[in-house]
């Protein structure tokens, strides 16, 4: 498991890291939890990726203190929290329902906190407006939650889980209830207030492409065991094995072949001459649609790129970026995506066309063939 | 071309006529629907009442007169029924919120599936017969009764104690008769709670006594609200079980009602008493419909 320095880790009081060992968590003969370790430094923006039911929200509510893991240890800096209670763990977090409490105000509601803490009715107000005016709702205060739209109380929600100043912030799928525009503007903003804040946030979606926009690093989960925790460029481009690659972004997978001497090919094309490791199994080869491209005269592989002649087989145009589905080999059908600004030729393009593919041999990615 | 068309669209819009009459044909059947019911709670409610309420108002002379109403001044007996009849309503409905409410909390904490198969257990007694369940508190709760002999037998009291023909024996046996309906709409309420409410205020640092009174108290208010008034108003009204064992020392609008039918056959003064318990109760939930937006409770609104 790769496991590279995030590009920022501010060292800020505001903050603290939370470090993960041997987490475990059986619902009956499943593990939600497999013996999780991760560490997650501080000030980080960190992802919790994965499928429904892969153990991303059973280890946010293990953070949390929301359940009682059957082993393994959370500590926040250097303090053991596994058997804190969730009311003493002071972590601020947004639920994916967001959790209002509809019978108090929004202003009451983000007071609330507050109160439990003991802060002066003067002290209160002032922090409250100033979360509200953070998360852009000061007109909003006096209003019941029922008079909101879903983005106001996902504003809501927010506010009321950073204003009594956590070091630590937990994020369980928060946009996942808004629509599309929405939900990309909160990103944004997310990010934009998780830079001002500077606290440590643990983020759950199942949505890649939030994972990629929003994160420092990302980890991937799935069956309960962490298959990769790396930076969002580091996993699209490295990725560990067949799940991290089809998770992420769009791939076609290939198998590949070894001759006498070690090297890996496909369909006679020299793909790799030394893989990384030798696992003695079988590889596989990774392609991401959007890095091949079209070749107008049909050539041979080169020191540079690899060449694949096929079929069209499929067509789409999708506004920005067109699809072409490639039949190569009679076998294997290799997803292309091209910006449609370019290869203005290509836009007429018909089922059946013969075309050749150029991938850069910089592209290319080599894993082990999942078992 | 399709201009003349338009506007001959405009001024006359197609299929406006037919599509109108098949509106308002949808809208009687509807009302075709719902009239047996009118017509049944006309028959069975509004006629007899009405009657009743007639009655009311004449004397024994056969003349219209207040003199039912008047007597009912007259007589402190009358003003000590009514009181008996608030005292027990009350107390009733207090004990069905003691037990009810941890009830409630506990089945909708199960799991659903756990939950349905308690709920069993508070409505199996619930389709017995009304009769049965409070004769079997008179078996249980009377002097040689199965409670005392078992008291005494394990030495807890000495003499038997008198549980049963007076205030104690009516409160137990009305409570336990009134208790689903009080934990039915709590319940139903409790289970609409989410639970990431209690989470959320765990997490903003509510300790659980401070969650549940702060959160889970005020958002289950609605249903137990909705379930008191269902239990008071219902025990207003109620004979059978304070006539059993309440053994004609807890004496009820309902039972003195009979009584004055079987014994003076007078159904005047019977009526007026059911008129006054009538606007007492309308009157009562009138004024808790002002204090606690009792719409909003009893039809579930947020």
């Amino acid at each position: 498991m790769a496991n590279q320095i995030s590009n920022k880790s501010s060292d800020t009081p505001s903050a603290l890291p939370i470090s993960i060992r041997g987490l475990t968590k059986k619902y009956g003969r499943l593990h939600a939890l497999d013996s999780v370790d991760l560490e997650i430094k501080s000030g980080e923006f960190l992802t919790l990726l994965g499928p429904s039911g892969s153990g991303k929200t059973t280890l946010l509510m293990a953070i949390a203190g929301f359940n009682r893991p059957d082993a393994g240890s959370v500590r926040f800096a250097e303090t053991e929290m596994i058997l804190t209670p969730p009311h003493r763990r002071d972590v601020g977090m947004v639920f994916q329902s967001y959790a209002l409490f509809p019978h108090m105000t929004v202003a009451e509601n983000i007071a609330f906190p507050l109160k439990l803490r003991r802060v002066g009715s003067g002290e209160c107000a002032d922090r409250v407006a100033a979360a509200l005016a953070t998360v852009q709702l000061s007109d909003l205060g006096e209003r019941k939650i029922d008079q909101l739209s879903g983005g106001q109380r996902q504003r809501v929600a927010l506010a009321r889980a950073f204003v009594f100043r956590p070091r630590i912030l937990l994020m369980d799928e928060p946009l996942s209830a808004l629509d599309k525009k929405l939900r990309e503007q909160m990103q944004i903003e997310l990010k934009h207030l998780h830079r001002q804040l500077g606290v440590t946030t643990v983020y759950v979606t199942h949505d890649q492409r939030e994972a990629l926009t929003m994160s420092d690093r990302i980890a991937i989960i799935n069956h309960g065991r962490l298959t990769q925790v790396d930076t969002p460029q580091a996993i699209y481009n490295h990725p560990a094995n067949s799940f991290v690659a089809d998770f992420i972004g769009e791939s076609t997978i290939l198998p590949l072949s070894r001759d006498d001497s070690g090297k890996l090919l496909f369909e006679g094309h020299l793909i790799s001459s030394s893989p990384t490791q030798d696992s003695g199994g079988a590889w596989s080869l990774v392609i991401r649609p959007e890095r091949l491209f079209f070749i107008q005269d049909s050539a041979a592989d080169s020191e540079q790129a690899i060449v694949f002649d096929g079929m069209v087989k499929e067509f789409v145009f999708q506004g920005e970026t067109a699809f072409v589905l490639v039949s190569i080999a009679d076998k294997y059908n290799l997803s292309v995506r091209f910006g449609t600004n370019s290869f203005s030729s290509q836009n007429a393009m018909q089922p059946g066309d013969r075309v050749s593919l150029g991938l850069h041999r910089k592209d290319v990615i080599v894993i082990p063939q999942s078992m | 071309m399709g201009s003349d068309n338009e506007k001959s669209i405009k001024a006359n819009p197609l299929n406006e006529q037919p599509l109108r009459l098949q509106e308002v044909r949808e809208q009687w059947m509807l009302l075709g629907l719902a009239a047996p019911a009118v017509l049944i709670i006309v028959a069975i409610i509004l006629i007899p009442v009405g009657w009743l309420f007639y009655l009311s108002f004449v004397g024994s002379d056969g003349q219209l007169s207040l003199e039912h109403y008047q007597k009912m001044i007259q007589y402190k007996s009358y003003a000590r029924v009514f009181m008996t009849t608030f005292q027990v309503s009350m107390l009733t409905t207090l004990i069905c919120i003691l037990i009810g409410y941890p009830l409630a909390y506990f089945l909708a904490l199960l799991p659903q599936r756990l939950a349905g198969f308690f709920m069993l257990a508070v409505l199996l007694p619930f389709w017995t017969s009304l009769l049965v369940r409070t004769y079997a508190w008179l078996v249980l709760l009377q002097r040689k009764g199965i409670l005392n002999d078992f008291a005494i037998h394990i030495g807890l009291w000495e003499t038997p104690i008198k549980l049963v023909h007076n205030m104690t024996g009516t409160l137990i046996g009305m409570a336990h008769i009134m208790l689903p309906f009080l934990v039915l709409p709590l319940y139903g309420a409790m289970r609409k709670i989410e639970r990431d409410m209690m989470h959320a205020a765990a997490n903003l640092g509510a300790s659980p006594i401070h969650a549940f009174w702060k959160i889970f108290f005020p958002l289950s208010l609605s249903g137990l609200v909705a379930g008191s008034l269902i239990v008071f108003v219902l025990c207003l009204g109620f004979y059978v079980t304070p006539a059993v064992l309440g053994g004609g020392r807890v004496v009820m609008v309902a039972t003195q009602i009979t009584a004055i039918l079987e014994n003076q056959f007078d159904w005047g003064a019977a009526s007026a008493l059911g008129v006054v318990l009538l606007v007492a109760t309308l009157v009562i939930l009138y004024a808790a419909s002002r204090l606690l937006k009792l719409d909003s409770a009893l039809f579930g609104k947020h």
